[in-house]
């Protein structure tokens, strides 16, 4: 048989590695600032691009889509060539593939803390950048699906099953999410509303952990781990049972996260019998993982690189076994909206992501380099810190998480809260949020040493950017299956029926849970007298979502008897029905807002967002000084309620027209309630008449951003009345 | 729990054939899943498994 020889790109795998630590580093430094907010939230007073709520979206994306898509991506164009005996298609995608990332990350990490966003969680980035995203990920998906057909390797090993079903799945999820209506270049509004909104978004966020973060590790884990432990994996019956039912399962658990929202029942339930089954697939493959090193536990105790991977496999079994538990609905009730949920993200994070990215790193790097490690003492000083970061990160969060939990559901004899102040609940647990800093500093630590080690081992070796390899072309067999092939086998060298199984498999949880919430008018009741925003609450949302209020609280009240005393009647679905996006939120930070509107003046919000420990002394919320000087944008406001019409919201003509003039009154509406405060009356007189003599400008108080911020505050959660539900 | 199911469920015609559908997709797909698991030849197994290793890759040799 003719040997060929061909050349494997190192080049593009060596690009991804060197993104994957620079991200990762700037991931994880923007991680650990908001985490010393939580310590001293005046840390950058003022400074509306560094406030937390702006931040905290450039976390999870830096994260996410820059550290472990950088990893994914490097591991991919690595072990894709090897397996299939075949440089990448072309260098051109691989390039593109790469550059364009990287774009799409400058973009996210410019236009988020400038507050550009959607507020859909891990989806934040506006419309012209998940286009970016779309085509950029369809050229890595060319590429590979190119590269396969030109293999040189007629099986494909398990790994690229799940490459493939990433790239599938990972499309089809982007764009059902991200589908919006432009106002602007930079602002859009979500199609969906209200619970609608929520389901697909849900859909979208757990399917993003389960195809972005770790479908593709997964694959990634079939590759090094039998390469690092030399041997094949333990059983490879066991990982295509893994893969099919990992992907077939999965797709149906998003309502997990929405279990007692307004969301309806038969959706929520059906997310947690999926959610519970979901475990067998996810400790099938982590058990095969760590089968693997049947016979080679030995070499865990020397090789670095194994020790990374071993924990993270194990960091892997760990949130996948808390996933299903989480998603039980009684130990829901404790964890939602708490740093449980912090914690459960961050073993998945730090752990399964972070450790086989590093260990991956550790291997990679001294083969791209022909060279050895610069040194395995630090690669295992890196090891302990980390795994020590990530303990120190989790515990304490495990423990804050379940203590405010037990605080916010404790009653007196007399049928009242023990902690009516929710700020009690938060005081009690800063000391886990020093822990939880002090773990993420550890875990940094641990990734600078790893900087300086790949630094080092670069600088001792030379890049083998084109590796030369040999094998035999592919001989022409015939399409159908041959006398005595499986049809399995039959179907693993037709790479692209393999794809439609793959797309077929995760399509049918999709539909089931989204296209009957969508068709079914009656799945959401609506509520007549739910009337949609006026112009200038509507610009108050808009500022909500840019300031990202939605990432520490919540506008979904549970049908707890704990939570309608707290914050009163409990969240109906119809009540969000104009909601695009909707706000829900994941965590409760600080206390939940749905009913906020009316419980205080309109002086109290001003005070309050202008230095929240006026009002409530020990509060951890960061200053919003600029809401208060800042002229209201009201340029875009007609474009918006457009929009909304478009979306369906019914505005007549004639509100849009008189838009302006609408919020003109609305904001002296407010100011003259601002004016009953005679601290107030004086500072503000004082400002103008400081302006006026020296003639610089001066913003009226009912065209500020302030003002329509309170519009909105004022109108949460008041359309029905507790008295007016007969029903 | 039913109750809520079918609150919800009730409005859509042809309803009662969804449980069916659906656990007929489900069976029929590990069915498959698993009669392709078992059935799969042994020799073939291991020489699939045996692909990431399998490869004249120089710089695997240095190490």
């Amino acid at each position: 048989m003719e040997m060929q020889q061909f050349h494997y790109d190192n080049k593009i795998v060596t690009k991804f590695i060197y993104a994957t630590i620079v991200f990762g580093v700037v991931g994880m430094i923007v991680g650990l600032i908001l985490a010393f907010m939580f310590l001293f939230p005046n840390m950058t007073d003022g400074i509306s691009w560094l406030s937390f709520g702006r931040l905290r979206p450039l976390h999870t994306n830096a994260v996410i889509f820059a550290f472990v898509g950088n990893a994914m991506f490097a591991g991919i164009y690595y072990s894709l060539q090897r397996l299939l005996k075949a440089r990448m298609a072309s260098d051109l995608l691989s390039n593109i593939n790469f550059w364009g990332w990287q774009l799409i990350i400058v973009a996210a990490a410019i236009s988020l803390p400038l507050g550009y966003s959607t507020s859909k969680e891990y989806a934040e980035l506006e419309w012209p950048i998940d286009i970016a995203i779309a085509l950029i990920w369809v050229v890595f998906g060319i590429n590979m699906i190119w590269t396969i057909l030109k293999r040189r390797q007629r099986h494909l090993y398990v790994a690229i099953w799940f490459y493939i079903a990433t790239f599938v799945t990972v499309a089809v999820l982007h764009i059902f999410n991200s589908l919006e209506l432009p106002v602007s270049a930079l602002k859009s509004y979500s199609v969906y509303a209200g619970v609608q909104d929520a389901l697909v978004q849900w859909w979208y966020g757990h399917n993003a952990v389960a195809f972005f973060l770790t479908t593709p590790f997964l694959g990634l884990m079939y590759y090094f781990v039998p390469k690092a432990a030399n041997r094949p994996v333990y059983s490879y019956r066991l990982s295509i049972v893994h893969f099919w039912s990992l992907i077939f399962i999965y797709i149906w658990a998003g309502p997990h996260h929405l279990l007692y929202t307004a969301l309806p029942e038969w959706a929520q339930n059906l997310g947690v019998a999926f959610s519970i089954m979901l475990l067998m697939p996810s400790w099938g493959g982590m058990i095969n993982g760590l089968l693997t090193l049947r016979g080679a536990w030995d070499k865990v105790r020397t090789d670095p690189v194994l020790k990374f991977l071993v924990v993270a496999i194990t960091g892997y079994g760990m949130a996948t076994f808390e996933g299903p538990t989480l998603s039980l609905k009684n130990v829901n009730a404790i964890a939602h909206f708490t740093d449980w949920i912090i914690a459960h993200v961050h073993v998945g994070a730090l752990a399964w992501n972070g450790f086989m990215a590093f260990g991956i790193i550790y291997y990679l790097v001294p083969r791209l380099f022909k060279t050895k490690l610069f040194s395995i003492g630090l690669a295992n000083l890196h090891f302990w810190l980390g795994t020590l970061g990530i303990i120190m990160y989790a515990l304490p969060m495990y423990v804050a998480g379940f203590t405010q939990a037990s605080m916010w559901k404790q009653f007196n004899p007399d049928g009242t809260l023990v902690y009516g102040n929710f700020l009690e609940t938060v005081s009690e647990i800063i000391p886990m949020y020093w822990m939880r800093a002090i773990g993420g500093t550890l875990y940094l630590t641990g990734m600078l040493i790893l900087v300086y080690n790949i630094i080092a081992t670069i600088k001792s070796g030379s890049a083998v950017t084109d590796e030369l390899a040999e094998a035999p072309a592919l001989e022409r067999v015939s399409k159908h299956r041959l006398a005595g092939e499986g049809w399995h086998s039959w179907l693993e060298r037709k790479p692209v029926k393999l794809t439609i199984f793959a797309t077929i498999a995760i399509l049918i949880g999709g539909i089931v849970q989204i296209v009957p919430t969508i068709l079914v008018k009656s799945n959401i009741p609506t509520i007549a007298s739910v009337k949609p925003y006026t112009p200038l609450e509507l610009e108050g949302r808009d500022l909500y979502i840019r300031e990202g209020c939605v990432g520490c609280h919540s506008q979904m009240i549970r049908p707890f008897r704990s939570e309608v005393e707290r914050y009163g009647e409990y969240s109906k679905a119809g009540e969000y029905v104009y909601d695009h996006p909707f706000l829900w939120g994941s965590k409760r930070t600080g206390p939940d807002l749905h009913r906020i509107g009316g419980k205080y003046s309109d002086n109290w919000h001003l005070n309050h967002m202008y230095d929240p420990r006026s009002t409530s002394s020990g509060s951890i919320m960061p200053n919003y000084k600029w809401l208060v000087t800042s002229e209201l944008d009201k340029s875009q406001t007609e474009a918006k309620m457009k929009t909304m019409v478009s979306l369906g919201v019914p505005y007549s003509e004639e509100e849009i027209a008189n838009a302006q003039q609408h919020m003109l009154d609305q904001g002296t509406q407010i100011e003259n309630n601002l004016y009953n405060d005679p601290d107030f009356v004086a500072s503000y007189e004082a400002d103008k008449n400081n302006a006026a003599q020296n003639g610089t400008p001066f913003v009226e108080m009912k065209n500020r951003e302030i003002v329509a911020m309170i519009a909105y505050l004022q109108r949460l959660g008041t359309d029905i009345k507790v008295k007016d539900i007969q029903e | 729990m039913l109750k809520f199911v079918k609150n919800y469920m009730e409005t859509i015609s042809g309803i009662e054939i969804y449980p069916i559908i659906s656990l007929l997709i489900f069976f029929t797909f590990f069915v498959i899943l698993f009669w392709w698991v078992f059935t799969a030849k042994k020799e073939y197994i291991n020489k699939v498994s045996q692909l990431p290793l399998d490869n004249n890759n120089q710089n695997d040799i240095l190490l």
